[in-house]
């Protein structure tokens, strides 16, 4: 597990929360990298979410793999061998048409949740009637 | 949606055993590669970037952990495996599984066999719907101490009026003859109202049942038929329906046929296997009176939803009102009620005591075997210290440890459940013969489902709550100092021992109560048994026959007592002339000591003379009819006055002989002969004649063998018929053959007369016993068990402290300890078990002594004798047990035993 490798106390903290960040939103990231890019293989995906996140999410690829095959037995992703951009054999990941429909209603779902969240913060005390 | 797809693929691959580890290695190769190239690309040194990619995914086991426990379901997997690896550990102990398997198969088939009589008494009395709603109606004088009255015809109505029941009925056992084809048959039948089958709620499976509100007066002539008979006597004719019966000389019309299942409600078997149900209605002419009562039992539903509460106080409103009506009929000081009682109550009443204890001993049975098995997993636990430890030093959670753990004991109960209701299962025909029968619903005890739920429950709660600590302490363990000992037995082991100590203390405890109570049976059982009986019952047999008993009392030919004594008088010197027979009697068949149930007694209305207008109620006495030659034939003795004599005719003035008990209650301090009371009789149509009473004979145990003191009344069957009746023969007689030659004798006066029920009087006594004896016998058996079953665990749990000491004991010995204080020590450790045990078994052999007074007799619930003597036996058990690894101890070899330390 990551606080093994690190071995180190300190960090332990911050990268104990982050997986509670990941767990919910980790799918709904990987749908969408899907969406935007089209069929994609694992490392692919991985790639694209660290790009995106930056250095914020230090995402330990493999914990993807479980949440890949739970996504793909949900029905919301569906999986094949093909060949990579350099000619590897690689699995690759697509979007089905349930999945779609599930990454516009959590979209739509983050994207409220996000709003309210956001007026919560931006309320100062003179606001207030 | 998507959560069931997810689930049932994980299922689906779990079942198929697919598995899609290969593609996640694929993948993962295939990822570590992407991203040393790109390691690479960014300048590292192939190992280097080898290195970071590794970093970067994690934990390659974990991950295929994460990836596994999504593709299957790990729950369910790990079950298996558990379960699996339980079954491999009990193979390789066969010995050790055979006895905590056979140990459990003792606890829970034996408990799984009472529970199976107790599923068909008292949990399902009723096999009608709604069981729930019926009740047992019975008016009661408290005011002068009568109970069980009756009801009159205009209170019932009122009752039917009321709108507390949707019926109302009643009906009086009793038996009948029915003729007209091959021999006369005996029947038990009922006389009942229309509205019986009603109350019951069941209908016909031929023909219909009797209509509710038929309301012809008197009998109607109609019978419903039991399966059994239909297909018995009649041949299972499919035209039965609107055929014609002669049922003690009436004709009766067959409406319906009762569904094969149907067991009519009743306290006995007798009652329970009715078989002729005839509809009973009243006459209006002369009106009927509100103060005369009939003695009919009243049994009803009540409206749905209405509580038995609830009704007994709508039911009180009602009686408060009708004493506001007819004050003359309900004078204050009789105090006049009616008492509703559950129905599934009162069919068990007697047994249920006797039940409620069996179920109690045989539950202390159950747990005294688990407490065994127990036990045994504890003792494994500490040859197994070094299995957990190398389990958990591979990383073995404490929790998946316990659960393994608790799956192979939960694996031994169960199998061991099993076991226990297969053999069950298989013996059933042949341990029903022990079940008395007396006992209602015989018939109905088999091993059902709800039997077999009940043994898997009962196993499997037994596995859990007594695997659990062995499982718990098991798993507790010190790593290093379990993994250093080398197998030398564990370091862990004192909560174990512990544990161990007070799990054998329990069985001791418990199997000390279970033998006080066994012997507290044993003693009242062997008291009543040896009662002095006051008659003597040795070489007198009782046959039975039954007059017919006609509604039209033109066509009864034995109307008068002079008519019956006719048939009487030639019936008895015939059967005077069979080989070894020295003495005949009659009477009806009240008289049979010890012969029938409480329910079955005649109660008679005692008035007497110069006390009428007293009180509006007179006392009850059970009265029984007999003819002169009964006392002497019975070895009745006479105290006072005399007894009956040929010259008391139907014409002569009425006599009747009372016993002591009579005399000390209703004459105290009087010379009760000369005497004289009026008899009431019950439908207030017999004649009120005053009868005399001419004498007192000594007290016997006729009604009950734990009562001599029931105050009786005997009247002359010459001055008095009687219908059922019962011949009495004293001699050397053949059992065999008598029944048919008395039949022959009786028949040759009366063809159309059944004879039936010949017994020895020794075997209605022990008959009498039967319940008694069942439920003594039961817990003697239990108890046996239960101490040779905590010998078991004493002795295994000194064994288990002998060899754990060994080491302690070798050096001793070394150091020169002599032989026999080795013993002593050990001896003592067992003493102490036994000595802790007793202490909190006589504690609790109080409680349950205390609660089961009222199944005593003779002896006192604190008797010290029994409790001393049950004390000693464990004693001596504890003693016996721990003497075997005893002497193992005296006798080690000192050399040995350190050297292969």
């Amino acid at each position: 597990m990551p606080l093994f490798l690190l071995g180190n106390l300190n960090v332990e903290l911050p990268m104990k929360e982050k997986p509670d960040v990941l767990q919910g939103t980790l799918a709904l990231m990987v749908l969408k990298t899907l969406d935007v890019l089209g069929p994609q293989h694992g490392y692919g995906i991985a790639r694209r979410i660290e790009q995106i996140s930056g250095d914020i999410l230090a995402l330990n690829q493999g914990t993807l793999y479980p949440l890949l095959l739970k996504l793909e037995n949900e029905g919301s992703i569906a999986s094949q061998w093909g060949a990579s951009e350099n000619n590897r054999r690689a699995r690759f990941y697509r979007l089905t048409a349930t999945g779609r429909k599930q990454l516009q209603a959590e979209t739509r779902d983050w994207k409220q949740t996000a709003a309210i969240i956001a007026r919560f913060f931006e309320v100062k005390a003179e606001d207030l009637p | 949606m998507r959560f069931l797809r997810r689930f049932f693929i994980r299922l689906s691959n779990f079942a198929t055993g697919q598995s899609a580890d290969q593609r996640l290695q694929d993948e993962i190769a295939e990822h570590l590669a992407f991203q040393t190239e790109e390691n690479m690309r960014a300048g590292m040194s192939p190992a280097e970037a080898r290195r970071q990619a590794a970093l970067k995914l994690g934990a390659a086991q974990a991950i295929r952990e994460g990836h596994h426990a999504e593709q299957s379901i790990p729950f369910i997997e790990n079950l298996l495996f558990d379960l699996k690896y339980a079954v491999r550990m009990l193979r390789r102990s066969p010995g050790f599984s055979f006895i905590a398997i056979a140990t459990m198969a003792l606890g829970v088939g034996a408990t799984t066999a009472i529970y199976s009589v107790i599923d068909a008494t008292l949990l399902h009395p009723l096999p009608y719907p709604n069981p729930s709603q019926l009740v047992l109606i019975q008016a009661n004088l408290p005011g002068v101490g009568a109970h069980d009255i009756g009801l009159s015809i205009p209170e019932l109505r009122d009752l039917q009026n009321s709108g507390i029941f949707q019926y109302v009925s009643l009906c009086f056992f009793g038996t009948d003859t029915l003729t007209g084809s091959g021999q006369p048959t005996r029947l038990a039948g009922k006389s009942v109202s229309p509205g019986y089958f009603a109350v019951l709620g069941v209908d016909a499976q031929l023909g219909r049942t009797f209509d509710p509100h038929d309301a012809t007066p008197g009998f109607n002539n109609e019978v419903v038929i039991s399966d059994g008979l239909w297909k018995r006597a009649l041949g299972a004719d499919p035209h039965i329906v609107g055929k014609t019966l002669r049922v003690d000389n009436d004709p009766a019309l067959v409406v319906g046929v009762m569904p094969a299942s149907f067991r009519d409600q009743g306290q006995t078997s007798e009652q329970v296997s009715t078989e002729l149900w005839a509809a009973t209605g009243f006459s209006d002419d002369p009106p009927p009176l509100r103060g005369s009562r009939t003695p009919y039992e009243t049994i009803a539903r009540l409206q749905p939803g209405l509580s038995p509460e609830a009704a007994q106080g709508r039911l009180d409103a009602l009686v408060a009102s009708l004493k506001k009506q007819y004050p003359a009929d309900y004078p204050p000081q009789g105090a006049w009620t009616i008492h509703l009682t559950p129905l599934a109550e009162t069919l068990v009443g007697n047994v249920r005591q006797s039940l409620i204890l069996l179920f109690g001993a045989v539950g202390l049975v159950l747990l005294i075997s688990s407490v065994n098995v127990a036990n045994l997993l504890l003792a494994r636990a500490s040859a197994r210290g070094r299995e957990m430890a190398v389990r958990q030093a591979f990383g073995a959670a404490r929790m998946r440890l316990i659960r393994q753990l608790l799956s192979e004991s939960l694996l031994l109960f169960v199998l061991g459940g099993i076991t226990g209701f297969a053999v069950l299962f298989c013996a059933r025909k042949f341990l029903l013969q022990f079940v008395p029968e007396s006992l209602p619903r015989l018939n109905d005890i088999s091993i059902r489902w709800g039997v077999l739920a009940f043994a898997i429950v009962v196993s499997v709660a037994a596995g859990t709550i007594f695997g659990l600590a062995p499982a718990w302490l098991t798993s507790r363990l010190n790593l290093t100092a379990t993994l250093r000992q080398e197998g030398r037995g564990s370091n862990g082991s004192r909560q174990r021992s512990r544990l161990r100590h007070v799990l054998v203390i329990g069985e001791l405890a418990l199997s000390l109560v279970l033998m006080v109570a066994a012997g507290l049976l044993l003693r009242s059982f062997w008291d009543l048994f040896r009662v002095q009986l006051g008659f003597n019952p040795s070489r007198v047999m009782a046959i039975e026959s039954s007059l017919p008993n006609p509604n039209d009392p033109k066509t009864d030919i034995y109307h008068t007592a002079t008519q019956e004594s006719v048939f009487l008088r030639e019936a008895l010197r015939r059967i005077r002339t069979l080989p070894g027979v020295e003495e005949t009697a009659v009477s009806d068949r009240q008289a049979i000591p010890l012969g029938h149930g409480q329910n079955d007694r005649r109660m008679i209305p005692l008035v007497r003379e110069g006390e009428e207008g007293q009180s509006s109620q007179p006392p009850l006495i059970d009265t029984s009819i007999v003819s002169p030659e009964y006392f002497h034939v019975l070895g009745m003795s006479l105290a006072r006055g005399r007894l009956f004599v040929d010259r008391d005719l139907e014409a002569t003035p009425l006599v009747a002989v009372i016993n002591q008990a009579a005399a000390r209650t209703y004459w105290p301090n009087q010379d009760p002969v000369g005497k004289r009371v009026r008899m009431l009789g019950r439908l207030g149509r017999a004649r009120p004649d005053s009868t005399t009473i001419v004498g007192v004979i000594a007290d016997a145990h006729t009604e009950s063998l734990a009562d001599a003191g029931i105050p009786q009344m005997y009247l002359d069957i010459y001055q008095r018929p009687a219908k059922f009746l019962a011949f009495y023969l004293r001699g050397q007689i053949d059992p065999a053959a008598i029944s048919a030659q008395v039949r022959t004798q009786i028949q040759a006066v009366d063809p159309e007369l059944p004879v039936f029920h010949a017994e020895t009087l020794d075997d209605v006594l022990s008959s009498s016993l039967s319940v008694r004896r069942f439920s003594m016998e039961m817990v003697a058996l239990f108890a046996a068990t239960a101490l040779l079953l905590a010998g078991l665990g004493i002795y295994g749990t000194i064994s288990f402290l002998v060899n754990e000491q060994s080491r302690e004991i070798a050096i001793r010995l070394a150091l020169g300890a002599q032989r026999s204080n080795i013993l002593r020590m050990v001896l003592r450790q067992g003493l102490g078990l036994a000595a802790a045990g007793a202490g909190v078994g006589l504690a609790g052999a109080l409680i349950v002594s205390h609660l089961m007074a009222g199944l005593l007799y003779g002896v006192s619930p604190y008797d010290l004798s029994t409790f001393a003597g049950v004390t000693a036996v464990l004693t001596a058990v504890a003693i016996a047990a721990s003497y075997i690894p005893a002497l193992r101890a005296m006798r080690l070899d000192p050399i040995t035993t350190l050297h292969s330390e």
